[in-house]
């Protein structure tokens, strides 16, 4: 069904429109020879126009057979003219009707010729504006495709450097340790069955950012020993804040790989999360060697996580990352909304 | 006689796992373990073990820098979490390398192939280096040993290369350094956007060049930014055609 008849309010808004093109239309109905009276003018103009109006909405059916982009021109054309013929002649039709029943009919001669231009006129317009919609929705559909391949390709993107090093360690531990290999096993299936949740949903709630971050930092906390230190400071006013799901988990991947891996002797992470004047103000910092190679896929994580805040939160939602010495920063800040 | 061997790994869990797999197969002695790429060249310099189980990713320099710089190299078994990048198979040099996690079988698997080659004639560590890394990945630095030292030379930081019978000579910040490798091994490893083959003997960082002279009736030079000039052969003078056009 069209989507103006599917909604009361645009219906309603529509046949607005119309009433107001119907005055119009009177008006220049009384222009030729001015043998109408505006009584009679709007008695034939405004049922007109209501009449079109509901015609003028069937281009939408035709448009989608005919979309701009694949259909051939010819074929394009010859469909639309031959539909605003038919419902011009429609529209003379009912006007002669309406002369007929008012017994106004020769006087209505004279305004048949510029009836019909304003009839195809109207007719082609509606189909112009129609491919307008079209044109609008389908870019609305692109973009939400894209968010969701996005959000796809970061759930494929599960570091399996990550995932086979943890699985190395609970081979090691097995033997050795028996209750630790258990206990990653367990940390590591949690951070996967989250990271996979969480993936699926528009918003998340801040506190489910920390445990998924948490849980893979336990992960890399047995892998690393004491080569990795956490400091995790959370604000608790600021659990409840809405994000997109997996902004915090790449940039705390990032600062392990790029940063703590880096360093013979290891260092810390620290991840701190404020609200501050209606804001959600998350830093996450490490040391790193600045004279490793530049990481192949720098920042590609970064960039991921930016343009999803940015989908957000518009010139509110700010990811900010710099590298300053031996210390790497990344600075999240966007508004805390609580509903969605 | 028992395998004289070092493990290289950073992480404490994983070099405990190849401690464990070496006790089970039995006729090796583990002689050194190592947590970073310096530890790992400085101990299998001074301990000239027969194996060495090479992780390819560690701090400071990683498993393919480790084996340039051993020299004469020993066997060494790779040992990586995951095959990013499509690692080469060793067939040539019969190095073999193990993916994470792996199971005792396959250690004893790789343990078989290394004895086997034990004594055999080894190409120079550098060759089997550039033999052993993924083709296709670039390199983004040289490392260079100078005695007990490492030196880190970044690409960008790199000059021009020149070829010195059986070495190459690294031009950078001022400074020579003399490294174990053909021009021909090192050309392939290098970025051809960034560097030239322009000679028989060098390769150039093109942006280093200040400008193209001739030199003789039907030779030419390159002269860098610091006024080193450099000779230029024919079929140098074509690539460099090829990155900047016709009209140099």
């Amino acid at each position: 069904m069209h989507p103006v008849l599917r909604n009361p309010k645009w219906l309603a808004q529509y046949v607005a429109v119309w009433l107001g093109l119907g005055y119009m239309l009177a008006a220049l109905l009384r222009v030729p020879g001015g043998a109408l009276s505006w009584r009679d003018a709007l008695a034939v103009a405004v049922p007109l126009c209501l009449f079109f109006a509901f015609v003028c909405l069937t281009p939408w059916y035709m448009c989608r057979q005919l979309p701009l982009v694949s259909a051939n021109g010819l074929k394009m054309a010859v469909s639309h003219a031959s539909a605003a013929i038919l419902a011009t002649a429609l529209w003379i039709g009912l006007a002669r009707a309406i002369g007929y029943v008012f017994e106004i009919g020769s006087r209505l001669d004279a305004a048949i010729t510029p009836l019909i231009a304003v009839g195809l006129l109207l007719y082609l317009l509606s189909v112009a504006l129609h491919y307008m919609m079209l044109a609008f929705e389908t870019s609305r559909q692109a973009a939400l495709g894209a968010r969701d391949a996005e959000l796809r390709a970061l759930k494929a993107q599960i570091n399996p450097h990550f995932l086979f090093n943890s699985l190395n360690s609970i081979t090691a531990l097995t033997t050795s340790d028996p209750g630790r290999a258990r206990e990653m096993c367990i940390r590591l299936a949690e951070f996967l069955r989250n990271t996979l949740g969480l993936g699926e949903r528009e918003s998340v709630a801040w506190h489910e950012e920390l445990d998924l971050a948490q849980a893979y930092l336990d992960v890399e906390q047995i892998r690393f020993g004491s080569r990795l230190q956490v400091e995790m400071h959370v604000d608790e006013q600021c659990a409840d804040c809405l994000v997109p799901p997996l902004v915090l988990q790449p940039l705390v991947e990032n600062a392990v790989k790029h940063g703590v891996a880096t360093l013979v002797n290891g260092g810390s992470i620290r991840v701190d999360s404020r609200l501050r004047d209606g804001q959600l103000r998350v830093t996450v910092e490490n040391c790193f060697d600045p004279e490793s190679p530049a990481p192949r896929r720098h920042g590609m994580g970064l960039r991921n996580v930016r343009s999803r805040l940015e989908t957000r939160f518009g010139s509110a939602g700010r990811l900010a990352a710099r590298a300053d010495g031996n210390t790497f920063r990344a600075e999240i800040s966007v508004p805390c909304q609580l509903t969605d | 006689m028992n395998l004289r061997t070092v493990i290289v790994d950073d992480e404490e869990l994983a070099r405990q796992l190849l401690r464990e797999y070496a006790w089970e197969a039995g006729g090796m002695e583990v002689v050194a373990e190592c947590g970073n790429g310096f530890d790992a060249v400085k101990a299998i310099g001074e301990l000239k073990p027969d194996l060495v189980f090479l992780d390819v990713q560690m701090p400071k320099l990683d498993g393919f820098e480790v084996l340039e710089l051993l020299d004469p190299p020993p066997a060494v078994i790779f040992v990586t979490a995951f095959d990013q990048y499509a690692m080469r198979a060793f067939d040539a040099h019969a190095v073999d390398y193990l993916l994470k996690p792996f199971h005792l079988d396959r250690f004893k698997t790789a343990l078989e192939r290394a004895r086997k080659r034990l004594g055999q004639a080894q190409p120079p560590a550098a060759e089997l280096a550039a033999a052993a890394r993924p083709p296709g990945q670039k390199l983004e630095r040289v490392v260079v040993k100078d005695g007990s030292k490492v030196h880190i030379i970044p690409i960008a930081k790199l000059d021009y290369v020149e070829a010195q019978d059986d070495y190459i000579a690294l031009r950078s910040d001022k400074k020579n350094y003399l490294k174990q490798q053909t021009i021909s091994s090192i050309e392939g490893q290098l970025d051809p956007a960034r560097f030239a083959r322009i000679h028989r003997s060098y390769i150039v960082n093109l942006e280093r060049i200040a400008r193209i002279e001739p030199y003789t009736k039907d030779s030419r030079v390159v002269v860098l930014h610091d006024g080193t000039q450099l000779p230029v052969s024919r079929s140098g003078h074509a690539r460099l055609k090829t990155v900047w056009g016709e009209d140099i």
